[in-house]
């Protein structure tokens, strides 16, 4: 039996801990940070290569056989989210390690925190241990979304807050639900009682899937629950709102996980209600992208646009349109971090006025922080040769009816232009439109520049390496809507003999 | 029994609802603290409800389902510290912002 799977729960674990317990010196505790996201990268790397092979592993805690026992499981999904993350970790923590942790010394124990909340939400195979890990991720993120302190985050924090404990609440009255009516926490195990089900239970079930929904939804700030996400990510320091590019992903991965596995006898339950909302949500943040006044809730509405994207890619129900969300979540994922981390860098060599879209005093940098903002702006909306481009045009190509391209095609094109529009105009503005003297003393290093390159060169590559990654998603895919191999991957589960345990 | 705790987790829920669209920091953490209950008490009910069941398996003839015990108890221990922690949070708010309201601003006072 391979322990493996447990290194991307523990190492993070272990990590948050020992930079509790040695904070007196920054750079010590920087180091550590940073070895530690680089080890994660590495053993998620390793976890992706066992898992494209298309293996399933399950590990089952406490030697426990499933269904009665928490078993992890590791399928290319779960593989593909944790390299997602872990990769987005690194360049979070590389740029908070160039004195963007200060105030404050619990950043980066709350940022490996909430990463352990993260993998093991990915990788856990029973649904109450994925509330579990929802609530440790939760906590972090509630401490994190506070760090550097003031009045913007302490308003914007107590709304998250609030919101996120009534949703966990919902999470809770939901897994209850479906545990009363099918006895059973293992979501491969409830996905199998539910297609067997009383049909006088029906209902209950229906009733415990649809609040998930809203849970998921909730986290995904799908409309009309997306109204924290934007004053939230505003608030949040530059590397936390970086971070946050993740938890969005999070809700949309839950609910293609869930729905995958636990509903798929019940294929129509969120259709009716995924089409509607991905379009309102999209609208709702192009709208958003236009009327935002600073740069970081401009960037925050974009992180919406992306979830109706994804959404619309979810509700096409295909297996080409799953592959398509699954490469066009990665990107956006890794390109609004990107571009949190620029907003961050740029507000700091515009003085008082911050990063409001005004014309103001030009940048120190405007030359390289301009042509990294072009960059970022190309992917974000879906230009050549970008990876959003590629995301793009593969979610078009997987529309399987006239009717769906009639929603999507307009949908994702309308989308983009009003985007390229809102944003050439704060480009405009911020770096060409410029009054008064340069502000001196701001210049940012190379270090945090580096973090933010490497994250726009990324999706370059990303792009360039399009075809054995969609090639993967497609796998991924595949094996998400065959749900029969991981079905047998726990029902073929051995307990460990007293002897074997070295 | 069933229809007595329905009406018993129906009712401190929208106790919790009500409480929890209240302009003011304090009663929204109350409303909250009142769905953590609720919540609480529905989990121990999907349990299904018995009566003189030996709580431990092996000393008598049925037994209550274990599972939704220990679930109750993490959810419980998850909702204690949560309470915690937005107790300190709506503090440090009020210290912030110089008012209790949940938007930060005396505006449309309730």
């Amino acid at each position: 039996m391979s322990h493996w799977i447990l290194i991307p729960i523990l190492l993070p674990l272990f990590t948050g801990l020992a930079l509790l317990i040695w904070s007196d010196r920054i750079c010590v505790t920087r180091a550590i940070s940073a070895t530690s996201a680089l080890a994660l990268l590495a053993v998620d790397l390793l976890l992706l290569q066992r898992a494209a092979e298309g293996t399933i592993s399950l590990y089952a805690l406490g030697n426990w056989p499933p269904p009665f026992g928490i078993v992890l499981v590791l399928d290319r999904l779960a593989a593909l989210m944790l390299v997602m993350t872990s990769v987005l970790a690194l360049f979070v923590i590389w740029y908070a390690a160039c004195d963007r942790d200060q105030p404050g010394d619990s950043l980066h124990p709350l940022i490996h925190f909430l990463l352990m909340g993260l993998n093991g939400a990915f990788l856990t195979g029973d649904i109450f241990n994925l509330f579990v890990f929802f609530e440790v991720l939760l906590l972090s993120s509630y401490a994190l979304l506070l760090h550097g302190g003031g009045k913007e985050r302490a308003r914007a924090g107590f709304h998250y807050v609030v919101l996120n404990l009534a949703g966990s609440a919902l999470f809770l009255i939901a897994v209850s639900l479906l545990y009363g009516v099918t006895g059973t926490l293992n979501m491969a195990d409830m996905g199998q009682r539910i297609a067997q089900l009383d049909p006088a239970d029906r209902p209950l079930a229906i009733t415990g899937g649809l609040l998930l929904f809203a849970v998921f939804g909730l986290k995904a700030a799908v409309a009309p629950l997306y109204f924290w996400l934007p004053s939230a990510y505003a608030a949040a320091a530059g590397p936390v709102a970086a971070l946050f590019a993740v938890m969005t992903k999070l809700g949309i991965y839950s609910m293609v996980r869930v729905y995958s596995l636990v509903f798929a006898s019940e294929p129509g339950l969120l259709l009716p209600w995924l089409w509607p909302l991905a379009l309102v949500t999209l609208a709702a943040g192009i709208v958003g992208v236009f009327a935002a006044r600073e740069l970081r809730r401009q960037v925050a509405y974009l992180v919406l646009v992306s979830v109706g994207t994804l959404l619309l890619g979810v509700a096409m129900n295909s297996q080409q349109a799953l592959a398509a969300s699954l490469y066009y979540l990665v990107h956006s994922t890794w390109i609004c971090a990107a571009l949190f981390i620029l907003v961050d860098l740029m507000r700091q060599q515009r003085g008082l006025l911050e990063d409001t879209i005004e014309s103001g005093p030009p940048l120190v940098q405007g030359t390289i922080l301009g042509i990294f903002f072009f960059v970022a702006c190309a992917s974000v909306v879906g230009l050549p040769p970008t990876s959003g481009f590629v995301g793009k045009v593969n979610l078009m190509q997987a529309v399987s009816s006239t009717v769906e391209a009639v929603w999507v095609w307009p949908a994702l094109l309308i989308s983009g232009l009003l985007t390229i529009t809102a944003l050439s105009r704060s480009g405009t503005t911020i770096f060409w439109r410029t009054t008064g003297d340069v502000i001196a003393q701001s210049r940012a290093g190379v270090m945090p520049m580096v973090a933010v390159g490497g994250l726009l060169l990324i999706s370059i590559v990303f792009s360039f390496a399009g075809d054995p990654v969609l090639s993967f998603m497609s796998d991924t895919a595949q094996q998400l809507a065959d749900s029969t191999a991981y079905l047998e991957a726990s029902s073929l589960f051995q307990p460990v003999e007293r002897g074997d345990i070295r | 029994m069933e229809a007595l705790v329905a009406i018993a987790i129906g009712v401190m829920t929208s106790c919790a609802i009500y409480l929890m669209l209240r302009a003011r920091t304090f009663p929204v953490i109350l409303g909250l603290t009142l769905l953590s209950y609720a919540v609480n008490l529905f989990i121990f009910v999907m349990g299904r409800l018995s009566t003189g069941n030996p709580a431990v398996i092996g000393s008598g003839e049925t037994y209550p389902d274990p599972v939704p015990q220990a679930l109750v108890l993490t959810a419980i221990v998850i909702g204690f510290a949560m309470t915690a922690f937005i107790l300190v949070l709506a503090l440090r708010a009020r210290v912030e912002l110089g008012n209790d309201h949940v938007d930060g601003n005396q505006e449309g006072r309730t």
